[in-house]
């Protein structure tokens, strides 16, 4: 090193070219690439559990997409006793179609071609597809068509390569009859015990219901909170402790929202159990701090000369939030938001403590009806002891997963549009 | 007002105004001693050295010629104000003027061969007690600029009227000798001439006088009253 | 103006020192703004002390004086952009065309309209160029229909020097000009809300010496349509620009005069020796 501290206080001229600055330089070098690869290893750690988490779930799930299909050759002419194609037409086909008696006339097709069991081999509520392939295309009750009709779970799960053994056996006898389809039910239906059957659109309406009404309660009231507290609040310790307590508020865990939801909502103002309401008002509660924090926060990284130049023309306090700041925070609120948003969505604890965990086997029509959210569904179906659920939990997981990403796309695209360059 | 006191944040400014001020001392010395030389030169009849003066006008025009392009640069590169600013432009006038003074000295020493040396100065034997009040005149008057003395500079513009005095008489007296000694009318005309300019050299000074006081007060010095007109004379 | 300030004459020269009200010679126009014993304090510290002084229509005033002294805060007392800051406390009388700007039923927002303000460093807001400048008369609803702010837009422009510049990209966002533009933009635009004083903190600190004499030749033109107020720490600038020069020292107005008695023969020593660079 050169230190020469002489008796006249001056320095001796730094030799940059030593060899302890050599070392020096190398030892830089060295902390700089060690840096460089662990903040690399961190982010493929990180990719590969998102990966892992991925592959898992598609890998399980997309199998709950499709559905072991048999074919049974319906003679409709037979059945029907000459029924007509224009009787299932126009405002009365639905009428005619109920005294068709579709079921029986499936159910004797069946019988016919598989015998006294042959019932056993599908799923009970098959029939409703020829229903309605009959009012799409009524033709087809004038000629002999061959429907495909979903399999029997045990025999779906065992075509699947996971049943029990009996089933094994009954798959191997029916190997050239049975097929893959696509099972679009699954996408329109709701909640059923029967596993062929059951379908998310139920849970699903009831997430946007749920999700709609917390974000049209959370969102303003943490905008104008925010906007409230740094722009009108005198500063002194009264809103310093409500700073302090929002800020915990974010930290608390969901039950407790839950057990506040129980007490307040349905105990004090009645509201009735399990609703969409109830669920929405619950997840406002716990999204709103949220929400106000980023809003802060984004409105504090406006930059004061803004503020000054719009109050140097005269403009009021309110016209300089709502004119200028506001536009500028946007991004960070709307990013605050879809946090808090996304959080919301897949939450169930609060939740089953406010009773949207019903068996719901039609999709809610407003928000005071009984209703439950994809991820309590998930949680319901995971339960299950039938062995056909396995895969619908995972299928569900991956719609789950979609619509969060549709949500997040969303609001990102909006956060763009309103992002100003300055 | 005195420019004493604090220096200037930016030394360098300091350095120039020390420079030109040492620089205008040295052009008033100059100045000086040619006026007495020339009239040692004159009074003696030394021809030598009335040569030497007229050589030596040649310092006194370069040495105007540092100052004015320091004057120049400073007031370009310093941006001065106020007091400063009325220093160098007194600075840059006052230059001209006492190289004008350097001339009229050279000017007399030029005339020194011409006159005969057989002859004493005659009618312009005043000539030495007017050139020497005119000197005082000069160094008085560079003395208060050294030390931007607004009185000094006042009462050198008074003491002025000395001066012209003396040329009224010493005019009078040559002219009434040209008019009894027509032979010698040549000499008496240089004669004339050197009274001349040594009034104009007290009148320079006094133009000194006036910018000292400019820079010092920062308003014009007040007019004063002059004195018998020499051209009222010839009416008589 | 035949009575215009002649050194040689005998009229005492209006530079002024501190505590006694300035004195308004002939010639000087109408007076606009006028302070009197104006003090200012952040808590407990006192930054202005009783300060007295005119601002008139025809004449451009300039603030100097070293860093600290006071200068950009009194000139924010003169539209209230103080109230902004919760410590401050301004005392004294401030008033304009006669009406006590800190009189209770001031409404501080047309007050800020009527005296104008253009920043140290450019603020355009992020917003086209027209709308940059249609925003102050929209809110104070001085243009009755589209054709009338567009006239508006394009007056203030080109009184700002800007309208030659920028009328075919009006829709350009704002903040995509040079420096210099964006500066003469905040003029516009202090501009065409039809103030009758224009306050300036330092308007050419942050900009090259072109853009700044541009804005200097502005403030030549604007000269006498509105009352102006330069606060500048370049005196070059206040000597080049103001016919009016006050000098601010330690929170007190040291000197008030004509701008270039200030800069020839000053009456203070602490004025000379700001100016002539022997302070500190």
């Amino acid at each position: 090193m050169n230190s020469s501290a002489t008796m006249t206080g001056k320095r001796a001229p730094t030799d940059w070219h030593s060899d302890d600055m050599q070392r020096r330089i190398r030892k830089r070098y060295a902390s700089e690439r060690r840096f460089k690869a662990l903040g690399l290893a961190a982010i493929i750690l990180s990719a590969s559990f998102l990966a892992f988490l991925l592959v898992v779930m598609v890998g399980n799930g997309l199998r709950g997409f499709t559905q072991t299909e048999l074919p049974v050759e319906i003679d409709f002419p037979a059945m029907t006793g000459g029924a007509s194609a224009n009787q299932f037409t126009g405002p009365n086909g639905a009428a005619n179609l109920q005294s068709l008696g579709v079921r029986d006339i499936v159910n004797a097709s069946i019988e016919i071609q598989y015998g006294e069991e042959g019932k056993e081999l599908f799923s009970g509520g098959g029939w409703q597809s020829v229903s309605s392939q009959i009012l799409e295309n009524p033709d087809i009750v004038e000629t002999k068509t061959t429907v495909y009709l979903p399999a029997e779970s045990e025999i779906d799960v065992a075509y699947k390569g996971d049943g029990s053994a009996d089933a094994e056996k009954m798959v191997s006898t029916l190997d050239d009859k049975l097929t893959t389809g696509f099972n679009w039910n699954f996408l329109s239906n709701s909640d059923a015990t029967d596993p062929m059957q059951v379908g998310i659109w139920g849970a699903l309406k009831g997430s946007l219901i749920t999700m709609f009404i917390t974000l049209a309660i959370a969102f303003p009231v943490g905008v104008f909170s925010a906007l409230y507290l740094e722009e009108y609040a005198p500063k002194n310790r009264f809103t310093d402790l409500i700073e302090v307590s929002i800020n915990n508020l974010a930290a608390v865990p969901s039950i407790i929202f839950g057990l506040l939801g129980l007490a307040v909502f349905l105990n004090i103002f009645g509201l009735p159990r399990s609703a969409a309401l109830v669920g929405g008002l619950t997840l406002a509660l716990m999204t709103m701090p949220v929400i106000v924090i980023s809003g802060r926060n984004a409105v504090k990284a406006v930059p004061p000369s803004i503020r000054e130049a719009a109050l140097g023309i005269g403009a009021s306090q309110m016209q300089v939030v709502f004119h200028h700041v506001l536009p500028l925070a946007l991004p960070g609120i709307l990013t605050g938001t879809i946090i808090g948003m996304a959080r919301a969505l897949g939450e169930t604890a609060p939740l089953l403590m406010i009773g949207m965990r019903a068996f719901i086997a039609t999709p809610p029509s407003g928000i005071v009806e009984p209703a439950t959210v994809l991820p309590v569904q998930i949680f319901l179906w995971s339960d299950e002891v039938n062995r056909g659920f396995v895969e619908k939990t995972s299928a569900a997981i991956i719609v789950l997963l979609v619509f969060l990403l549709t949500m997040n796309a969303l609001a990102i695209y909006l956060r763009n549009r309103f992002e100003t360059r300055w | 007002m005195v420019n004493s006191g604090t220096e200037h944040t930016v030394k360098a400014f300091d350095t120039d105004i020390n420079e030109l001020r040492g620089m205008v001392a040295e052009i008033g010395g100059r100045s000086e001693q040619a006026i007495a030389k020339a009239m040692r030169a004159l009074e003696k009849h030394d021809l030598k050295l009335a040569a030497q003066v007229v050589e030596e006008d040649k310092l006194i025009d370069e040495l105007e010629k540092r100052i004015d392009d320091l004057t120049f640069q400073t007031i370009a590169l310093r941006a001065p104000m106020a007091d400063d600013l009325r220093e160098l432009i007194a600075t840059f006038k006052i230059s001209g003027v006492v190289e004008r003074i350097g001339d009229y000295a050279k000017n007399i020493a030029k005339r020194v061969p011409v006159i005969a040396s057989t002859h004493k100065l005659g009618p312009a034997s005043l000539l030495p007690s007017m050139s020497n009040v005119a000197s005082e005149l000069v160094r008085d008057s560079l003395e208060a600029f050294a030390r931007r003395d607004a009185d000094l500079a006042l009462e050198v513009s008074e003491r002025d009227q000395v001066v012209d005095d003396f040329y009224t008489s010493i005019f009078r007296s040559v002219i009434t000798y040209m008019i009894e000694n027509p032979k010698d009318i040549g000499e008496a005309a240089h004669l004339l001439f050197i009274a001349k300019n040594l009034e104009r050299i007290g009148d320079h000074a006094t133009n000194v006088a006036e910018m000292v006081y400019f820079a010092a007060k920062g308003e014009p010095m007040p007019e004063r009253d002059r004195g018998e007109n020499p051209t009222d004379l010839l009416e008589e | 103006m035949t009575e215009l300030i002649d050194s040689n004459s005998s009229i005492e020269s209006p530079n002024m020192t501190a505590s006694t009200a300035p004195a308004i010679s002939a010639g000087d126009g109408p007076l606009k703004m006028t302070t009197r014993n104006v003090d200012v304090f952040y808590g407990d510290k006192q930054a202005i002390k009783d300060v007295s002084i005119d601002v008139t229509m025809d004449n451009v005033t300039a603030f100097i004086g070293p860093s600290g002294c006071g200068k950009s805060t009194f000139l924010r007392c003169m539209n209230r952009m103080n109230d902004t800051i919760p410590i401050a406390r301004v005392t004294g009388e401030i008033t304009l065309e006669g009406e006590d700007i800190y009189a209770p039923d001031m409404d501080v927002v047309q007050l800020r309209a009527r005296v104008g303000m253009v920043f140290q460093k450019p603020n355009p807001f992020p917003k086209s160029i027209y709308d940059n400048i249609a925003y102050g008369p929209r809110i104070h609803g001085l243009a009755n229909s589209k054709d009338e702010l567009d006239n508006i837009v394009e007056t203030s422009l080109q009184r700002a020097g800007l309208w030659g510049e920028v009328q075919d990209r009006l829709q350009d966002s704002g903040t995509a000009l040079s420096g210099g533009q964006q500066q003469r933009l905040c003029i516009a635009r202090a501009i065409a809300v039809d103030p009758e004083v224009i306050l300036m903190d330092e308007p050419c600190s942050a900009l090259d010496p072109i853009a700044t004499a541009k804005i200097e030749e502005l403030i030549h033109e604007l000269r006498g349509k509105y009352a102006i107020v330069i606060v500048t720490h370049n005196m070059q600038q206040a000597a080049r620009v103001s016919q009016r020069t006050a000098f601010f020292h330690l929170g007190t107005l040291v000197e008030y005069g004509v701008t270039s008695e200030i800069f020839t023969n000053p009456t203070e020593e602490r004025t000379r020796d700001y100016i002539t660079g022997r302070y500190g």
